[in-house]
Protein backbone atom coordinates (compact mmCIF):
# COMPACT_ATOMS: atom_id res chain seq x y z
CA UNK A 1 0.00 0.00 0.00
CA UNK A 2 1.19 3.50 -0.72
CA UNK A 3 -0.31 6.82 0.32
CA UNK A 4 0.53 10.44 0.78
CA UNK A 5 0.13 12.20 4.10
CA UNK A 6 -0.75 15.84 4.49
CA UNK A 7 1.19 17.30 7.38
CA UNK A 8 0.23 20.52 9.12
CA UNK A 9 3.63 21.56 10.44
CA UNK A 10 2.12 24.13 12.79
CA UNK A 11 0.05 21.50 14.58
CA UNK A 12 2.79 18.86 14.59
CA UNK A 13 5.25 21.28 16.17
CA UNK A 14 2.83 22.35 18.87
CA UNK A 15 1.79 18.78 19.78
CA UNK A 16 5.41 17.64 19.90
CA UNK A 17 6.37 20.43 22.29
CA UNK A 18 3.31 19.79 24.49
CA UNK A 19 4.14 16.08 24.75
CA UNK A 20 7.73 16.75 25.76
CA UNK A 21 6.93 19.49 28.26
CA UNK A 22 4.19 17.34 29.78
CA UNK A 23 6.60 14.42 30.06
CA UNK A 24 9.03 16.60 32.03
CA UNK A 25 6.10 17.80 34.20
CA UNK A 26 6.81 21.45 33.35
CA UNK A 27 4.50 24.39 33.98
CA UNK A 28 4.61 26.11 30.59
CA UNK A 29 2.68 28.13 28.08
CA UNK A 30 3.11 28.14 24.30
CA UNK A 31 2.92 31.56 22.66
CA UNK A 32 2.81 32.64 19.03
CA UNK A 33 5.79 32.26 16.65
CA UNK A 34 7.51 29.43 18.51
CA UNK A 35 7.92 31.31 21.79
CA UNK A 36 7.72 29.18 24.92
CA UNK A 37 7.43 30.40 28.48
CA UNK A 38 8.41 28.05 31.30
CA UNK A 39 7.09 29.27 34.64
CA UNK A 40 9.87 27.74 36.71
CA UNK A 41 13.64 27.47 36.80
CA UNK A 42 14.86 24.46 34.82
CA UNK A 43 17.66 22.41 36.37
CA UNK A 44 20.63 22.04 34.02
CA UNK A 45 19.98 18.27 33.71
CA UNK A 46 16.38 18.85 32.72
CA UNK A 47 17.43 21.55 30.26
CA UNK A 48 20.01 19.19 28.69
CA UNK A 49 17.47 16.39 28.47
CA UNK A 50 14.98 18.72 26.81
CA UNK A 51 17.53 20.02 24.29
CA UNK A 52 18.55 16.47 23.41
CA UNK A 53 14.98 15.19 23.06
CA UNK A 54 13.89 18.11 20.87
CA UNK A 55 16.99 17.91 18.66
CA UNK A 56 15.82 14.45 17.53
CA UNK A 57 12.92 16.22 15.80
CA UNK A 58 15.08 18.97 14.34
CA UNK A 59 13.87 21.43 16.98
CA UNK A 60 16.56 23.76 18.26
CA UNK A 61 16.34 26.04 21.30
CA UNK A 62 17.47 29.54 20.39
CA UNK A 63 18.70 31.91 23.05
CA UNK A 64 20.54 34.96 21.75
CA UNK A 65 18.16 37.94 21.43
CA UNK A 66 19.12 38.58 17.83
CA UNK A 67 18.72 34.95 16.77
CA UNK A 68 15.43 34.75 18.65
CA UNK A 69 14.01 37.61 16.63
CA UNK A 70 15.30 36.17 13.34
CA UNK A 71 13.71 32.84 14.18
CA UNK A 72 10.45 34.62 15.06
CA UNK A 73 10.47 36.28 11.65
CA UNK A 74 11.06 32.91 9.94
CA UNK A 75 8.33 31.25 12.03
CA UNK A 76 5.85 34.03 11.24
CA UNK A 77 6.55 33.72 7.51
CA UNK A 78 6.29 29.91 7.57
CA UNK A 79 3.07 30.07 9.58
CA UNK A 80 1.64 32.49 7.03
CA UNK A 81 2.71 30.43 4.01
CA UNK A 82 1.28 27.19 5.41
CA UNK A 83 -2.07 28.50 6.58
CA UNK A 84 -5.19 26.95 5.09
CA UNK A 85 -6.72 30.20 3.90
CA UNK A 86 -5.59 32.15 0.88
CA UNK A 87 -2.25 33.93 1.46
CA UNK A 88 -2.13 37.72 1.86
CA UNK A 89 -0.70 39.57 -1.15
CA UNK A 90 3.06 40.11 -1.17
CA UNK A 91 2.81 43.87 -0.75
CA UNK A 92 1.02 43.45 2.60
CA UNK A 93 3.71 41.20 4.11
CA UNK A 94 5.74 44.05 5.69
CA UNK A 95 2.64 45.22 7.58
CA UNK A 96 1.75 41.64 8.50
CA UNK A 97 5.21 41.06 10.00
CA UNK A 98 5.53 44.37 11.81
CA UNK A 99 2.02 44.00 13.32
CA UNK A 100 2.76 40.47 14.40
CA UNK A 101 6.23 41.07 15.84
CA UNK A 102 5.78 44.66 17.04
CA UNK A 103 8.91 46.05 15.37
CA UNK A 104 9.35 48.48 12.50
CA UNK A 105 9.66 46.54 9.21
CA UNK A 106 12.89 48.35 8.28
CA UNK A 107 14.51 47.09 11.46
CA UNK A 108 13.32 43.51 10.92
CA UNK A 109 14.41 43.59 7.30
CA UNK A 110 17.95 44.83 8.06
CA UNK A 111 18.41 42.39 10.91
CA UNK A 112 17.24 39.49 8.73
CA UNK A 113 19.47 40.37 5.78
CA UNK A 114 22.51 40.85 8.00
CA UNK A 115 22.67 37.27 9.14
CA UNK A 116 20.77 34.90 6.87
CA UNK A 117 22.46 35.47 3.46
CA UNK A 118 19.04 36.32 2.11
CA UNK A 119 16.28 38.92 2.51
CA UNK A 120 12.78 38.62 3.98
CA UNK A 121 11.39 38.94 0.44
CA UNK A 122 13.55 36.12 -0.94
CA UNK A 123 12.96 33.93 2.08
CA UNK A 124 9.19 34.37 1.68
CA UNK A 125 9.48 33.67 -2.02
CA UNK A 126 11.43 30.45 -1.33
CA UNK A 127 8.91 29.33 1.28
CA UNK A 128 5.99 30.04 -1.04
CA UNK A 129 7.60 27.96 -3.77
CA UNK A 130 8.18 25.15 -1.25
CA UNK A 131 4.48 25.27 -0.40
CA UNK A 132 3.65 25.28 -4.10
CA UNK A 133 5.82 22.15 -4.60
CA UNK A 134 3.89 20.40 -1.86
CA UNK A 135 0.58 21.38 -3.45
CA UNK A 136 1.76 20.33 -6.92
CA UNK A 137 2.76 16.83 -5.86
CA UNK A 138 0.38 16.06 -3.00
CA UNK A 139 -2.89 17.85 -3.71
CA UNK A 140 -5.47 17.80 -6.44
CA UNK A 141 -5.07 21.50 -7.17
CA UNK A 142 -4.06 22.60 -10.66
CA UNK A 143 -1.73 25.49 -11.51
CA UNK A 144 -4.42 28.19 -11.59
CA UNK A 145 -5.81 27.04 -8.26
CA UNK A 146 -2.35 27.01 -6.67
CA UNK A 147 -1.64 30.47 -8.10
CA UNK A 148 -4.89 31.72 -6.56
CA UNK A 149 -4.26 30.11 -3.17
CA UNK A 150 -0.73 31.51 -2.89
CA UNK A 151 -2.00 34.86 -4.20
CA UNK A 152 0.05 35.21 -7.38
CA UNK A 153 -1.53 37.64 -9.84
CA UNK A 154 -2.01 34.93 -12.50
CA UNK A 155 -1.09 31.37 -13.26
CA UNK A 156 1.52 32.60 -15.78
CA UNK A 157 3.10 34.79 -13.11
CA UNK A 158 3.18 31.81 -10.72
CA UNK A 159 4.83 29.58 -13.35
CA UNK A 160 7.45 32.26 -14.03
CA UNK A 161 8.30 32.66 -10.36
CA UNK A 162 8.48 28.89 -9.96
CA UNK A 163 10.86 28.66 -12.92
CA UNK A 164 12.95 31.55 -11.60
CA UNK A 165 13.50 29.86 -8.23
CA UNK A 166 13.89 26.23 -9.34
CA UNK A 167 14.93 26.42 -12.99
CA UNK A 168 12.03 24.07 -13.80
CA UNK A 169 8.43 24.61 -14.83
CA UNK A 170 5.76 23.37 -12.38
CA UNK A 171 4.76 20.63 -14.88
CA UNK A 172 8.32 19.40 -15.27
CA UNK A 173 8.84 19.46 -11.50
CA UNK A 174 5.70 17.37 -11.04
CA UNK A 175 6.79 14.85 -13.67
CA UNK A 176 10.25 14.44 -12.10
CA UNK A 177 8.90 13.89 -8.57
CA UNK A 178 6.34 11.41 -9.91
CA UNK A 179 9.04 9.46 -11.78
CA UNK A 180 11.28 9.56 -8.72
CA UNK A 181 8.52 8.13 -6.52
CA UNK A 182 7.70 5.43 -9.09
CA UNK A 183 11.40 4.52 -9.35
CA UNK A 184 11.71 4.27 -5.56
CA UNK A 185 8.69 1.99 -5.46
CA UNK A 186 9.85 -0.29 -8.22
CA UNK A 187 13.55 -0.09 -7.48
CA UNK A 188 14.23 0.84 -11.10
CA UNK A 189 17.10 3.05 -12.12
CA UNK A 190 17.09 5.62 -14.92
CA UNK A 191 20.20 5.53 -17.11
CA UNK B 1 25.12 26.88 12.71
CA UNK B 2 25.46 30.38 11.35
CA UNK B 3 29.22 30.54 11.82
CA UNK B 4 29.94 27.04 10.66
CA UNK B 5 31.70 26.69 7.30
CA UNK B 6 30.02 24.75 4.54
CA UNK B 7 32.03 21.73 3.44
CA UNK B 8 31.94 21.33 -0.35
CA UNK B 9 33.40 18.35 -2.24
CA UNK B 10 33.89 18.14 -6.02
CA UNK B 11 34.57 15.01 -8.08
CA UNK B 12 35.90 15.98 -11.52
CA UNK B 13 38.62 14.45 -13.70
CA UNK B 14 39.45 17.74 -15.46
CA UNK B 15 42.17 19.67 -13.65
CA UNK B 16 41.26 23.07 -15.11
CA UNK B 17 37.64 22.64 -14.05
CA UNK B 18 38.75 21.72 -10.52
CA UNK B 19 40.97 24.81 -10.31
CA UNK B 20 38.23 27.18 -11.54
CA UNK B 21 35.81 25.62 -9.10
CA UNK B 22 38.12 26.18 -6.12
CA UNK B 23 38.88 29.74 -7.23
CA UNK B 24 35.19 30.58 -7.64
CA UNK B 25 34.52 29.67 -4.02
CA UNK B 26 37.24 31.99 -2.72
CA UNK B 27 35.12 35.07 -3.34
CA UNK B 28 31.62 34.06 -2.24
CA UNK B 29 29.97 35.37 0.92
CA UNK B 30 29.29 32.11 2.74
CA UNK B 31 32.37 30.55 4.34
CA UNK B 32 33.27 27.28 2.63
CA UNK B 33 35.89 24.57 2.83
CA UNK B 34 36.42 23.09 -0.64
CA UNK B 35 38.03 19.73 -1.39
CA UNK B 36 38.32 17.85 -4.67
CA UNK B 37 38.81 14.28 -5.85
CA UNK B 38 39.84 13.22 -9.37
CA UNK B 39 37.33 10.54 -10.30
CA UNK B 40 34.36 8.47 -9.19
CA UNK B 41 36.35 5.59 -7.73
CA UNK B 42 38.45 7.96 -5.61
CA UNK B 43 35.23 9.71 -4.54
CA UNK B 44 33.52 6.56 -3.26
CA UNK B 45 36.71 5.56 -1.38
CA UNK B 46 36.98 9.03 0.10
CA UNK B 47 33.37 9.00 1.32
CA UNK B 48 33.69 5.52 2.83
CA UNK B 49 36.84 6.53 4.72
CA UNK B 50 35.37 9.80 6.01
CA UNK B 51 31.94 8.73 7.19
CA UNK B 52 32.05 11.13 10.12
CA UNK B 53 33.01 14.11 8.02
CA UNK B 54 30.79 14.02 4.97
CA UNK B 55 30.35 17.11 2.77
CA UNK B 56 27.25 19.29 3.14
CA UNK B 57 27.07 19.31 -0.63
CA UNK B 58 28.75 17.13 -3.25
CA UNK B 59 29.35 18.29 -6.84
CA UNK B 60 29.59 15.47 -9.38
CA UNK B 61 30.91 15.71 -12.92
CA UNK B 62 28.91 13.34 -15.13
CA UNK B 63 31.65 12.21 -17.52
CA UNK B 64 34.47 10.68 -15.56
CA UNK B 65 36.60 7.65 -16.41
CA UNK B 66 36.34 4.46 -14.29
CA UNK B 67 33.08 5.46 -12.64
CA UNK B 68 30.69 8.07 -14.05
CA UNK B 69 28.90 10.72 -12.03
CA UNK B 70 25.55 9.01 -12.65
CA UNK B 71 26.92 5.69 -11.32
CA UNK B 72 28.20 7.49 -8.21
CA UNK B 73 24.84 9.22 -7.72
CA UNK B 74 22.94 5.92 -7.90
CA UNK B 75 25.38 4.22 -5.53
CA UNK B 76 25.22 7.12 -3.05
CA UNK B 77 21.42 7.15 -3.04
CA UNK B 78 21.40 3.42 -2.25
CA UNK B 79 23.78 3.89 0.70
CA UNK B 80 22.06 4.81 3.96
CA UNK B 81 24.84 6.78 5.61
CA UNK B 82 25.33 8.92 2.48
CA UNK B 83 21.69 9.80 2.07
CA UNK B 84 21.72 13.18 3.81
CA UNK B 85 24.16 14.98 1.53
CA UNK B 86 22.86 17.41 -1.04
CA UNK B 87 24.06 16.40 -4.51
CA UNK B 88 24.74 18.73 -7.40
CA UNK B 89 25.49 17.46 -10.90
CA UNK B 90 28.07 19.66 -12.57
CA UNK B 91 28.32 18.80 -16.22
CA UNK B 92 29.09 19.98 -19.75
CA UNK B 93 25.95 18.22 -20.95
CA UNK B 94 22.62 20.01 -20.89
CA UNK B 95 20.56 17.31 -22.58
CA UNK B 96 17.00 17.11 -21.29
CA UNK B 97 17.51 13.39 -20.75
CA UNK B 98 20.62 13.82 -18.56
CA UNK B 99 18.91 16.54 -16.50
CA UNK B 100 15.77 14.53 -15.93
CA UNK B 101 17.59 11.27 -15.14
CA UNK B 102 19.86 13.05 -12.66
CA UNK B 103 16.86 14.49 -10.80
CA UNK B 104 14.90 11.25 -10.89
CA UNK B 105 17.93 9.39 -9.51
CA UNK B 106 18.01 11.79 -6.55
CA UNK B 107 20.19 14.78 -7.49
CA UNK B 108 19.14 18.12 -5.95
CA UNK B 109 20.89 20.48 -8.34
CA UNK B 110 21.86 20.32 -12.01
CA UNK B 111 24.36 22.88 -13.27
CA UNK B 112 25.55 23.09 -16.84
CA UNK B 113 29.20 24.19 -16.62
CA UNK B 114 29.16 27.82 -17.78
CA UNK B 115 31.73 29.18 -20.25
CA UNK B 116 32.77 32.20 -18.24
CA UNK B 117 34.10 32.58 -14.73
CA UNK B 118 31.65 35.30 -13.61
CA UNK B 119 28.66 33.05 -14.35
CA UNK B 120 30.32 30.12 -12.60
CA UNK B 121 30.76 32.23 -9.47
CA UNK B 122 27.16 33.41 -9.64
CA UNK B 123 25.82 29.86 -10.09
CA UNK B 124 27.89 28.40 -7.26
CA UNK B 125 26.95 31.21 -4.90
CA UNK B 126 23.28 30.65 -5.70
CA UNK B 127 23.52 26.90 -5.07
CA UNK B 128 25.36 27.32 -1.77
CA UNK B 129 22.98 30.04 -0.57
CA UNK B 130 19.84 28.04 -1.34
CA UNK B 131 21.36 24.87 0.10
CA UNK B 132 22.16 26.85 3.23
CA UNK B 133 18.51 27.87 3.53
CA UNK B 134 17.50 24.22 3.30
CA UNK B 135 20.06 23.33 5.95
CA UNK B 136 19.10 26.05 8.41
CA UNK B 137 15.37 26.51 7.92
CA UNK B 138 14.18 22.93 8.21
CA UNK B 139 13.13 22.67 4.57
CA UNK B 140 12.47 19.26 3.05
CA UNK B 141 15.52 18.15 1.06
CA UNK B 142 13.41 15.78 -1.06
CA UNK B 143 11.75 18.73 -2.74
CA UNK B 144 15.03 20.61 -3.34
CA UNK B 145 15.43 20.72 -7.12
CA UNK B 146 17.38 23.47 -8.86
CA UNK B 147 18.34 23.59 -12.52
CA UNK B 148 20.88 26.24 -13.58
Amino acid sequence: MRFIVKIDINIVGKKLLQEHFDKLLLDYSLKANGEVEINEELSSEKYKELTLELSKYGIEIIESEKNILIQKIKNAIIEMVYMDERLPITSSIPTYLSDKLKYRYGYLSNLFSSSTYTSIENFTQLQKIERAKQLITDSELNCSEIAWKLNYSSSAHFSNQFKKVTGLTPTRYQRIIQKRRDAQNEGTIWE
Amino acid sequence: MQNESIYVLLADDDKDDRDFFIEAFESIRIKTIVKTVNDGVELMKHLALNRNKLPHILFLDLNMPLKSGMECLIEIKKTDYLNDMAIAIYSTSASEQDIENAFVNGANVYIKKPHDFATLKKFLEEVITINWQYQTSGLNRDSFLLNL
